[in-house]
């Protein structure tokens, strides 16, 4: 029987298989930020150990990095512990650090790719959960906790119980691809198959509604595969994926004997079995918009606040917490999501703040103001998303709008820097999470595309973005 | 790490689906660079108000759960950010004991790295173990929950049970394969980054 990618991944990974139990897997890529890795190097220095490659380590500041001036200095002292200790650790290890003076330096995710880093065929993983989005590249790319970082630091290697394969075929075409996005695409799958319908497995999205898609919108659906609870997503490489990689900064010298063999070798067999499967048809799918605290209780931009009866189809603690979200978002069963107004906008973060996520949010705003009683934000991903963003004059486009400019970063995304919403406010946001203060104690937040976010700036409520004329 | 012993307590019954790690840590808290005292931190967002003063209503504020060491959860626990924090959280505040229909992947296997022993059981037998007000005696060698009614059993990865019972340094046993480990990266097609 034929394998299916993730199994080719997986098999070409194995350092040590044992008869039962988890195998040894060879980590390729491990990228290291400030927040999950202090505990790490400590761990290190106790045990009296190295860092066993450092020439496949990789660290940027992102998380905890404020996105005002570069050169003033960080305030908030924990945070400016947090960000010298990573100096330090990257110094007295040997590892390549991109800080925030660094061109290179953006959300490790969106830093990865865009440098060549990221490969296809390759394992790559980061202590943090959004890892998933590397899989866009055909590489098996996942989230560990700071034990684990430490494990990869020391010995390049983790012990991992294989996941099981699940294919989420994506049928059909959009109708307005400017309006029904990636974003979209993900949301829906997850809507669909709850927080919880990938835990176990790598997912390999597959189909024509994955296949048309960039690569910047392919990362955007394997960056939420961990919202469907999944280890990690994949998408099988393609032209696409070779162009996108080809002549980056840390692109391999040996790129096109890399790309001849990856071409030949990472897909899925005609034959393989996937161990589940689920089929997205994407030719009637709308706007998503979140509207409860975790990222399965989305619905269509055309549709009303379900009640929790509706919503939970009997199932009484998912009714429970349907009425906790209610309460803790103030929204009301029966409520248009187009009568929901919002008093802050945040385009950024590893899912939605890449170069085209701000060209498609920018053609939205264009020549218009933001709502008086709406505060916006854009955070590029990385500093060279902003650079690229700025020589075509997005920022003008933003900022002429009234959007706020900043330096990139994880910023508004988890609210560790002070980019934080205050307790009630209601925000549109391109990220990936809605939980419970996520975004800053009682803040309230809805997850939406970087157009649909777009659009709501300047109208002060969620509105149908395809009701606009994006072209 | 140390070896995980038998813990019998009464439990402490958090009867909510899909707890996120942002719950059990709220970002706030992840700025600090060591990994000791996060128990004061646990669910502070549903422990204390904006003053910080203890919400009554939250379970972990009813005097009648102090001193429990098994939290008994709704299905999904852990799910979200990958934060290592949220087990040091529920370590430091004295649970060892996690139940739940199903726990989130990255939390679960977080959890066997501070010895901290996550147990998957029934839907059902997870609303039993809910409403049990008796201590219950959780035995790993044996597998096995006692309730004052009830023996339950329970499944574990034997590599996991053994990691736990031993309080083994995962490290020390991989750098075992060091040999193996370099054999690999001199086949390994994907090159340096650097």
């Amino acid at each position: 029987m034929g394998k299916t990618l993730f199994e080719k991944l997986w098999a070409s990974h194995i350092v040590v298989e044992k008869h039962e139990g988890p195998s040894l897997i060879y980590v390729d890529r491990h990228l290291v930020h400030e927040v999950t890795s202090p505990q790490a190097f400590e761990g290190l220095r106790i045990n009296n150990r190295k860092v066993r490659r450092p020439d496949l380590t990789i660290a940027t500041m992102d998380h905890n990095v404020p996105t005002n001036d570069r050169s003033l200095p960080i305030l908030d002292q924990t945070s400016a512990i947090q960000i010298q200790t990573l100096e330090k650790n990257c110094k007295d290890f040997g590892i390549k650090l991109f800080d925030t003076n660094s061109p290179n330096q953006g959300i490790v995710h969106v830093i990865g790719p865009q440098l060549g880093i990221t490969l296809p065929g390759s394992t790559i993983v980061c202590g943090d959960s959004h890892t998933s989005t590397h899989g866009a590249f055909g590489a098996l790319a996942f989230g560990i906790g700071t034990s684990d970082v430490e494990h990869v630091l020391a010995s390049q290697t983790l012990w991992l119980e294989k996941p099981k394969s699940f294919e989420i075929r994506v049928e059909g075409k959009r109708k307005n691809p400017h309006a029904v996005t990636a974003k979209d695409i993900v949301l829906s799958i997850i809507k669909n198959i709850g927080t919880g319908g990938g835990t176990g497995t790598v997912i390999e999205y597959c189909g024509e509604g994955i296949t048309d898609l960039s690569m910047e919108q392919r990362m955007t659906i394997c960056n939420m595969s961990i919202e469907a609870g999944a280890r990690a997503g994949l998408v099988a490489p393609d032209e696409k994926t070779f162009d996108y990689l080809r002549d980056r900064e840390y692109t391999p010298k040996n790129y096109e004997s890399l790309v001849d063999f990856w071409r030949d070798e990472l897909k899925t067999d005609s034959d393989a079995k996937f161990e589940k499967q689920f089929i997205l048809h994407v030719d009637d799918i709308v706007p998503q918009v979140s509207w409860g605290t975790n990222p399965g209780m989305t619905c269509d931009v055309t549709d009303s606040i379900p009640s929790p009866d509706e919503f939970s189809k009997g199932d009484l603690n998912q009714k429970k917490s349907v009425q906790k979200a209610l309460d803790y978002m103030d929204l009301k069963p029966g409520t248009p999501i187009v009568d929901i107004k919002i008093d802050r906008v945040f385009i950024g973060s590893c899912t939605n703040a890449r170069l085209e996520d701000l060209i498609e949010a920018s053609k939205v705003i264009k020549g218009q103001k933001v709502s008086s009683t709406v505060q916006a934000m854009v955070v590029p991903g990385s500093q060279m998303v902003k650079k690229q963003a700025e020589e075509m004059g997005l920022d003008k486009i933003f900022i002429n709008a009234n959007f706020d400019w900043r330096e990139s970063g994880c910023s508004m995304c988890l609210g560790m820097n002070p980019d934080i919403l205050s307790p009630g406010e209601r925000c549109a946001s391109t990220s990936n999470r809605n939980f419970e203060g996520r975004q800053g104690t009682g803040g309230r937040t809805h997850l939406v595309s970087p157009v649909m976010a777009a659009a709501a700036a300047i109208k002060g409520h969620f509105v149908d973005v395809r009701e606009l004329d994006l072209n | 790490m140390e070896s995980f012993k038998t813990v019998k307590s009464i439990i402490t019954p958090l009867d909510e689906v899909n707890i996120d790690t942002d719950q059990i840590v709220p970002k706030q808290f992840l700025k600090l660079v060591q990994k000791s005292g996060f128990g004061k931190f646990l669910f502070y967002n549903w422990r204390f108000d904006e003053k910080e003063n203890p919400k009554p209503d939250f379970v972990l504020n009813n005097s009648k759960y102090v001193g429990s060491h098994i939290l008994v959860a709704g299905d999904n626990f852990g799910c979200g950010s990958s934060r290592e924090h949220a087990v040091w959280a529920l370590q430091d505040y004295g649970f060892t004991v996690i139940i739940a229909p199903s726990f989130a992947d990255i939390f679960f296997s977080n959890c066997f790295k501070n010895g901290i022993l996550p147990i998957s059981l029934d839907q059902k037998i997870v609303e039993n173990l809910q409403q049990t007000t008796d201590p219950i005696e959780v035995n790993l060698e044996t597998q096995t929950i006692k309730t004052s009614s009830d023996e339950i059993f329970f499944k574990i990865d034997s590599h996991m049970k053994k990691i736990l019972l031993d309080g083994l340094d995962d490290i020390s046993q991989t750098l075992q394969f060091e040999d193996k480990i370099t054999d690999f990266e001199k086949r390994s097609k994907i090159p340096s980054v650097l």
